[in-house]
């Protein structure tokens, strides 16, 4: 049987030294130059021993581009470039985003933001971007869970310009109840339908029968007995 | 006789019609001394048409013979029978009707008798309506058309002075309602529309006026019993004078008025009815008058349910407020009053209510929904359980009374929803029992479990039906054992009993304790012995369910003393010293603190006291000091000093509750790998569905699982649709 599409990709990949890919003879000169601006820029800001930017290497790169260190844009980035691990870009990467968002400095980089945040935002690629900054928080080899702290903080981050009131609610309820200590993906994306489908603050569409994740039920059942 | 001459019409008639008046007059008079007509005359009439027919053309007067007929018969029905009925009325216009009905058939009869040859073959080539048939046709027309709207109306205003108690005459009706079938000659249609119809009408209005009269002036019994002999009525009423057919129609016209119509307030008439003791008559009659009635006894049978739920209801709040109240064990004459409640509703079920499948379900439905409410924590399984235990464990009943309590507790059991909880305590209670009971009744150990099995399947029974079996082979190789030995270990007598660990429930191994050395030596001989006689098995010795018999050497007299193997090592501590400090015994035995302490409470602050305590007090603390209590006596040469039992109820619960999660996740997974891909709540029934025979899950738990399950990657969510789940081989 064919594995199954929603498995988390388990790969961590070694922070591997930067090879220049060889150039095709045709563009020899423009894409040289595009990669040497972009792989002058990695440099950078990666660390020289280890090769790959660090957490300090992404601080410094945020305050060149003026954006917040937690700031969902970056977690684009992140998305854009398919970061596997959290705090660290590779070369290979670093290289995927900057082609993908066609820039090569700072300033355009800056200016590609804006474009880069309208492209995750389509409905199409933002189920995607959800998921993966579920995965992307995900630390160690096999982990399925993310602790409430992170979710509340990742959840603020992520959909707290679309959704604002589900996710202050939501975030409410997780830090009072007692059951859960750990989300799991299967949830985080049930939150994440949920903030779709269902009309807020009334939830007159919920159904406890349907196929809910039981955390949503009990949230559900939660801020009812708010209302009342 | 042929004869050569022809026979003029009007001659050959002549002679017919002095016949034919003979037969009139005679109909009149009504006397039976003269016979219409005698034989000589007869073959004279009847051979001179013969000849008429046969005579050749012009002679040949057959078509005009038929015609006479009809003439004859239509003029004797206008002319003599309608005049005189129509002179009558009421009963007498009927009567009239009646005897006039009876002499046309025999005027009819006679005439036909002469013109036999005339049907045999000139009818019958012709293909013309046979004589008899044009009879009934011009009795139809001209007098059946004429009277019959006047005689429905005499016919209908009788049955009423039936109805009312008056005497009637029947015959007189049987004949009239004849003459409406009859007259449809071959079809029933006239009696349908000309009489049955406006009967029926008119019953059910009749009844209607009764129905409600009836309902505002008498009882719920006292209505019945006239509804019940108004359709016995009604139905010999059909038996005596009317078409059969009309029977059915009856019925159903005066069920509906009497019965459907009033249904509401005779159903809350039944509730009355039920709450009395000794109302079977009526609730049989109840039955008896709605079982014919199409969906008529549902509603009864829902009165009924709601009536034993709100009985066993009313028991568990007893119980549950005792329970409150503090008074202890209120919740153990539950289960004797639950029983005593179900044989007397059987009792209505079978006799009322004749076995009817709707009020055995409406039943089992009242005593599932109150057999499964708790009592001060307790669920009811664990109820049953103990009732078992103490049914079991007591001797004074007869054989009979046992045996019936058991099959009371079998179907008590089966109303019950968390079977396997049932079954865990079962199982507790069933080796308490084995281990410590002398007596242990095992005829009806046996039939219990066998009567259990009948209706709950051999998986459930099996390991209590191995606890068993373990018992019969511990017998047989402690004989062994006790045989191999040259003398006794250490100087005691011991039996070993080997549990399998498969069947029993599972205890906490006590093989920390200290024992005294020939205690010691008694173990280490059965355990060579055992592993010389077994391979492969592993022995966990469980100190805390075994008894010693120690004697006490007291300054009066000595005492045996039957104790559990715990107290009894505490005690031999006594052998080497006389006063031992809490801290020291706890050193020296290895018991955990709780145990210790429920020990020296059993021996040095309850009933007797085995041990001196200082300080005395009720209660244990760890800086106490004990000293063998030399003073100590009894009556009796042997006592057993219990110790209470540890509860263990929350590690019962607990471990179904883990049990059940396992059943749930393995349930789903079955249910998958079969299905594939299934919708959540399709998925959440069958899963319900599969478990339903040992207990009710949670519909959370369900979900739970199902997410428990995501997570370790058996299922999936279907990425189009979340609500439907696919398996991941």
């Amino acid at each position: 049987m064919p594995p199954s599409a929603s498995k988390p990709s388990k790969k961590r990949s070694k922070p591997d030294s930067a090879t220049d890919p060889v150039p095709s003879a045709s563009s020899k000169k423009k894409s040289s130059k595009e990669m040497d601006g972009t792989d002058q820029l990695f440099n950078k800001y990666a660390n020289t021993s280890s090769g790959v930017i660090d957490p300090e290497g992404i601080e410094k790169l945020c305050s060149s581009l003026k954006v917040p260190h937690t700031d969902i844009r970056i977690l684009m980035l992140a998305w854009r470039m398919k970061a596997e691990k959290q705090g660290y870009f590779t070369k290979a990467e670093w290289r995927t985003a900057l082609k993908a968002l066609k820039v090569d400095t700072i300033p355009k980089l800056k200016k590609a933001l804006p474009e880069l945040e309208k492209e995750v935002r389509k409905p199409l690629n933002f189920a995607d971007f959800y998921a993966y900054a579920f995965k992307y928080c995900l630390t160690e080899e096999k982990q399925k869970f993310l602790d409430i702290e992170t979710i509340c903080q990742l959840l603020d981050m992520v959909l707290g310009s679309t959704f604002r009131a589900q996710v202050d609610y939501f975030v409410d309820y997780l830090k009072v109840q007692k059951d859960y200590k750990v989300i799991n993906m299967d949830q985080w994306m049930g939150f994440y339908r949920f903030c779709n489908e269902i009309s807020f603050p009334d939830m007159t569409n919920y159904n406890l029968e349907n196929a809910w994740p039981s955390i949503l039920d009990e949230f559900f059942e939660w801020l009812r007995e708010k209302q009342a | 006789m042929y004869s050569g001459t022809i026979i003029e019409f009007e001659k050959g008639w002549k002679l017919l019609e002095t016949g034919v008046s003979k037969i009139t007059r005679i109909l009149e008079e009504e006397t039976t001394s003269e016979t219409p007509v005698d034989p000589e005359q007869y073959l004279g009439i009847y051979t001179t048409i013969y000849n008429m027919c046969n005579q050749k053309h012009p002679y040949d007067y057959s078509q005009r013979l038929y015609h006479k007929y009809h003439d004859v018969v239509e003029r004797y029905a206008k002319k003599t029978v309608l005049p005189s009925i129509q002179q009558k009325h009421d009963e007498y216009f009927l009567k009239e009707l009646s005897r006039r009905w009876d002499h046309y058939k025999v005027f009819v009869k006679w005439l036909s008798n002469f013109f036999t040859y005339l049907e045999r073959f000139f009818i019958s080539q012709r293909n013309y309506p046979s004589l008899l048939e044009v009879a009934m046709k011009s009795f139809r027309d001209f007098v059946y058309l004429e009277v019959q709207a006047n005689a429905k109306d005499v016919v209908i205003a009788l049955i009423d002075k039936e109805r009312e108690g008056g005497e009637i005459d029947r015959a007189l009706l049987k004949n009239i309602s004849d003459i409406f079938v009859q007259i449809g000659i071959g079809t029933i249609e006239r009696y349908e529309t000309d009489l049955e119809m406006f009967l029926l009408q008119h019953t059910a209005s009749y009844y209607g006026r009764k129905a409600s009269r009836w309902i505002q002036e008498d009882s719920c019994p006292e209505y019945m019993i006239k509804s019940e002999e108004s359709l016995r009525k009604e139905k010999e009423r059909v038996t005596h004078y009317l078409h059969s057919t009309t029977e059915p129609k009856l019925v159903e016209i005066v069920q509906k008025e009497l019965l459907v119509s009033v249904a509401k307030q005779l159903h809350s008439g039944c509730i009355e009815l039920l709450r009395d003791d000794d109302k079977m008559d009526d609730l049989s009659r109840m039955y008896r008058l709605f079982s014919p009635i199409p969906k008529g006894l549902e509603p009864v049978a829902d009165v009924f349910r709601l009536h034993v739920t709100r009985e066993g209801n009313a028991l568990v709040k007893q119980a549950q407020d005792a329970a409150t109240n503090g008074s202890v064990g209120e919740e153990q004459g539950l289960v004797g009053k639950i029983i005593d409640l179900h044989d007397k509703y059987m009792v209505y079920v079978t006799d009322c209510f004749q076995n009817h499948t709707l009020f055995h379900k409406a039943l089992k439905e009242a005593f599932e929904i109150f057999c499964n409410k708790k009592v001060a924590e307790r669920s009811s399984a664990e109820l049953l359980a103990n009732f078992c235990d103490n049914l079991l464990k007591k001797s004074g009943k007869s054989d009979e009374a046992i045996e019936a309590t058991i099959d009371n507790v079998v179907k008590l059991l089966d109303y019950i929803s968390d079977k396997d909880l049932f079954a865990e305590f079962y199982r507790k209670k069933l080796a308490r029992r084995l281990l410590f009971d002398r007596k242990v009744n095992k005829e009806h150990e046996i039939s219990i479990l066998t009567k259990i099995k009948r209706l709950q399947g051999g998986q459930y029974t099996s390991k209590m039906e191995g606890m068993m079996t373990d018992m019969e082979v511990g017998k047989e190789f402690q004989k062994g054992f006790e045989g191999s030995l040259p003398a006794k270990p250490g100087g005691i007598d011991m039996a070993v009993t080997v549990l399998n660990s498969r069947f029993w429930p599972s205890y906490k191994t006590s093989s920390d304790i200290n024992l005294p050395r020939d205690m010691l030596e008694c173990v280490d001989a059965f355990t060579s012995y055992y592993g010389e006689k077994t391979r492969m098995r592993k022995l966990r010795w469980i100190y805390s369910l075994g008894t010693c018999h120690v004697i006490g050497r007291f300054d009066q007299k000595p005492i045996e003393l039957v104790l559990s193997t715990y107290q009894a090592v505490v005690l031999c501590l006594f052998n080497n010293a006389e006063r031992i400090t809490y801290q020291e015994m706890i050193e020296q035995v290895n018991l955990s603190h709780e145990d210790l302490v429920r020990v020296l409470t059993s021996l040095s602050c309850a009933k007797y006291k085995i041990l001196k305590k200082e300080p005395v007090s009720k209660t244990i603390s760890t800086t106490d000091v004990f000293e063998f209590n030399s003073e100590f006596t009894n009556g009796m040469r042997r006592i057993r000093v219990s110790l209470p039992l540890v509860d263990d109820r929350k590690k019962v619960v607990e471990d179904v509750g883990f049990d059940r999660r396992h059943a749930v996740d393995a349930s789903i997974v079955r249910i998958m790998k079969s299905r594939k891909v299934l919708p959540h709540q399709q998925l959440v029934s069958q899963c319900v569905e599969q478990l339903s025979r040992t207990f009710k899950p949670d519909i959370k738990l369900i979900k739970q699982r199902i997410e428990d399950l995501i997570t370790r990657e058996y299922l999936e969510r279907d990425a189009e649709n979340p609500q439907i789940f696919k398996y991941v081989a």
